[in-house]
């Protein structure tokens, strides 16, 4: 049993092992991709050497878990929603990775700084998903993002890209205005940036006459608003998911949403649950407008990247019903989510590269049709992807689950929130009408007849896409010991009972 | 704290001065002249916070701000030689002028508001220091060591970042 006191800089050091790990060793890699001449040999094996950090990173944060690490109260938070999170991202990082060295011989992009910048912006979410001072919140973010931005611009040839990557880097920087804004405005009011505190501080009878506490509490869910793509702050996420590179699209879509998603969801639950009373009926319209609007707008594309950029900001919708709820079982059904929703995303992104021509051509739904006929098993990957996002049973694997829990949480609430769970299921049976399309353009359309012969399927794509696919469908039939899992690792709720990691966290193995 | 007629000048005079500088950086067209104009809102700020008993703030801010940034600004204008374009102002339609109008009043009754709230003249959590320096210090190098170093990785991040999408296309 490990425990540190986070008040001295060498035991905080220790619980921050895998962020130190990932950054040190980004850093590492940084000097092999710059010594000596850029080449396509070199940028290949910083990409392979990432993903062998990102496994050892992992491996570091399971034996964390295992041997029940905890912390005293402090800048940061050691518990198992925080391990949980950050395996979940560490994945999504191997799967941008693996894409990446696959898009990067498709595109012909030669940029080793590609993997590197990717390992940044995991540290970040990292420190973002244990962060328990809004100080740690903000930096998080800020190291997230601007590697993203960057990211969003890596193909330097393509002009949708570089449009991508500035809309996304303009509105970002605007979005992060209000964030800050509102952590002041928070500190003015309570005087701490720590959670706990202002946890404290932030009680049910005095809100009202606290218009600088309720001003910054609204200023602070707008900056979280943007950056998990919600409506109505969703305006950026099309074109910068379209424009960007598709494995960076992946990236945006899952890791990124679902780091913004742990910090909104442990903030909220440490410092403002005191003042549930004005703040839930903004989330509350919050998340039944990302619904309705994301669903409904998702109809009409007809570019993949598209759809599945308006498939994301649906799903943002789902996962906000899950931080109204703002009980146990919805820490359990957000964990659950996160990890169906990044294998089905990143997979169905991963066929998209697969099926795609050089200059992100061929991604448009005509493209799938008939995809049966020549890629059989692509297309059956493909149909378990969609189908994981729509949230159908047995065949969907762990989308059905991942939905199940969410609306379960949403009626188990205090406050049952019926309203909200009708709405989940309306809009889900709304979403068939795109998800379903695919799958119809696949196995039942004759591939056209000026349609390009694919390219083979090379390892990596191969790799992510299967594997994917099998992790899905498995957890789909034997829910069971991850459900265990999740439903332990809950954050710390209350501030009056300030330990960073239940009693029970690994109980559930 | 000193009070009296020439506080309250001196009050008055740098905080006109600055109000009236900005006013007159964010309506200038040549850019080099509205970064000077920032220039000189940013001393009278510095002045203000050495009023305030801020010494130390008030030094970081000639120096990064007046100093550092602000030649920074008048690099990129140089660099991109802008010279006079007929107009350079982003915010063309009405519209958007109307909005930017409502923002911009809702920022100022929101000030409004806060100010009518009681604050305590001294902050109860900030303990009354002799020493200038010594209340940014402690924290910056004892509580918030984390934050601090995780500063310096964004800016790697940004460095790396900015050579990457600056660097010739391959």
């Amino acid at each position: 049993m490990m425990s540190f006191d986070l008040s001295i800089p060498g035991q905080l050091s220790l619980a921050l092992l895998p962020e130190l790990v990932l950054a040190v060793g980004a850093m590492l890699l940084l000097l092999i991709a710059a010594w000596g001449r850029e080449s396509d040999a070199r940028a290949r094996t910083v990409g392979m050497l990432a993903i062998v950090l990102s496994l050892i990173t992992m491996a570091i944060i399971v034996w964390m878990w295992l041997s029940g690490a905890k912390a005293t109260p402090g800048i940061i938070a050691v518990d198992s929603f925080r391990w949980a999170t950050d395996l979940v991202i560490l994945i999504a990082t191997i799967i941008t990775i693996a894409l990446g060295l696959d898009y990067a011989r498709v595109e012909q992009l030669v940029s080793a700084e590609t993997y590197v910048l990717v390992l940044l912006a995991s540290a970040g979410m990292m420190l973002l998903t244990s962060a328990r001072d809004l100080i740690m919140v903000f930096l998080g973010i800020e190291l997230m993002s601007i590697a993203v931005y960057i990211l969003a611009g890596v193909n330097r040839r393509s002009a949708k890209a570089a449009e991508a990557s500035l809309k996304y880097f303009l509105l970002g920087a605007f979005s992060t205005g209000f964030l800050l804004y509102g952590i002041a405005l928070i500190y003015g009011a309570t005087g701490s940036t720590d959670l706990a505190t202002i946890g404290t501080k932030v009680t049910g009878a005095t809100i009202g006459s606290q218009p600088m506490l309720l001003a910054g509490i609204a200023l602070l869910l707008v900056g979280f608003a943007f950056k998990v793509a919600a409506v109505p702050f969703h305006m950026w996420t099309p074109d910068v998911y379209e424009g960007a590179p598709t494995p960076i699209t992946a990236y945006m879509a899952a890791a990124v949403k679902a780091a913004a998603f742990a910090a909104l969801f442990r903030v909220w639950r440490e410092a403002f649950p005191g003042a549930l009373g004005s703040w839930h009926l903004a989330l509350w319209w919050l998340a039944a407008l990302t619904m309705v609007v994301g669903n409904i707008i998702a109809l009409v594309q007809k570019n993949i990247k598209r759809m599945l950029a308006y498939s994301s900001i649906a799903h943002a919708g789902y996962l906000l019903v899950a931080v109204v709820a703002n009980n146990q079982l919805g820490s359990a059904a957000f964990l659950f989510y996160v990890l169906a929703y990044t294998l089905a995303t990143m997979g169905a992104f991963g066929v998209v590269i697969a099926v795609g021509e050089p200059g992100e051509r061929h991604q448009q739904l005509s493209d799938f049709a008939g995809l049966w006929t020549v890629r059989p098993w692509l297309a059956a990957a493909m149909a378990v992807f969609m189908l994981a996002l729509l949230g159908f049973p047995i065949a969907g694997g762990m989308g059905f689950f991942a939905k199940w829990y969410v609306l379960q949480a949403a009626l188990d609430a205090t406050h049952p929130e019926t309203g909200l769970a009708v709405l989940l299921v309306l809009t889900s049976v709304l979403s068939a009408g795109y998800y379903l399309a695919v799958v119809m353009a696949m196995f039942m359309r004759p591939r056209s007849a000026d349609a390009p012969a694919l390219r083979p399927v090379r390892t990596p794509t191969f790799l992510v896409v299967y594997a994917s696919a099998i992790i899905l469908l498995f957890f789909g039939i034997f829910p069971g010991g991850f459900t265990g899992l999740a439903r332990n690792s809950v954050p710390t709720i209350t501030a009056s009972a300030p330990s960073a990691s239940p009693p029970t966290a690994v109980a559930g193995r | 704290m000193p009070n009296g007629f020439v506080y309250e000048f001196l009050f008055y005079l740098f905080g006109l001065t600055a109000i009236v500088s900005a006013a007159i950086f964010v309506t200038r067209r040549n850019a080099v002249a509205a970064a000077l104009w920032l220039v000189n809102t940013m001393f009278c700020l510095a002045a203000l916070y050495i009023m305030m008993d801020a010494q130390f703030v008030g030094a970081i801010q000639v120096l990064v701000y007046a100093g550092a940034i602000m030649v920074v600004f008048l690099f990129v204008v140089m660099l991109l030689n802008l010279g006079l374009p007929p107009s350079v102002a982003d915010i063309k339609s009405k519209g958007a002028r109307i909005i930017a109008l409502v923002a911009g009043l809702a920022m100022l009754a929101e000030l409004l508001v806060l100010a009518r709230q009681k604050l305590p003249a001294e902050l109860p959590w900030l303990p009354r220091e002799t020493s200038v320096t010594t209340p940014i210090t402690e924290p910056l190098f004892r509580t918030y060591l984390l934050p601090f170093e995780i500063t310096s990785v964004l800016l790697l991040v940004a460095i790396v970042g900015a050579v990457v999408l600056a660097k010739r296309r391959s």
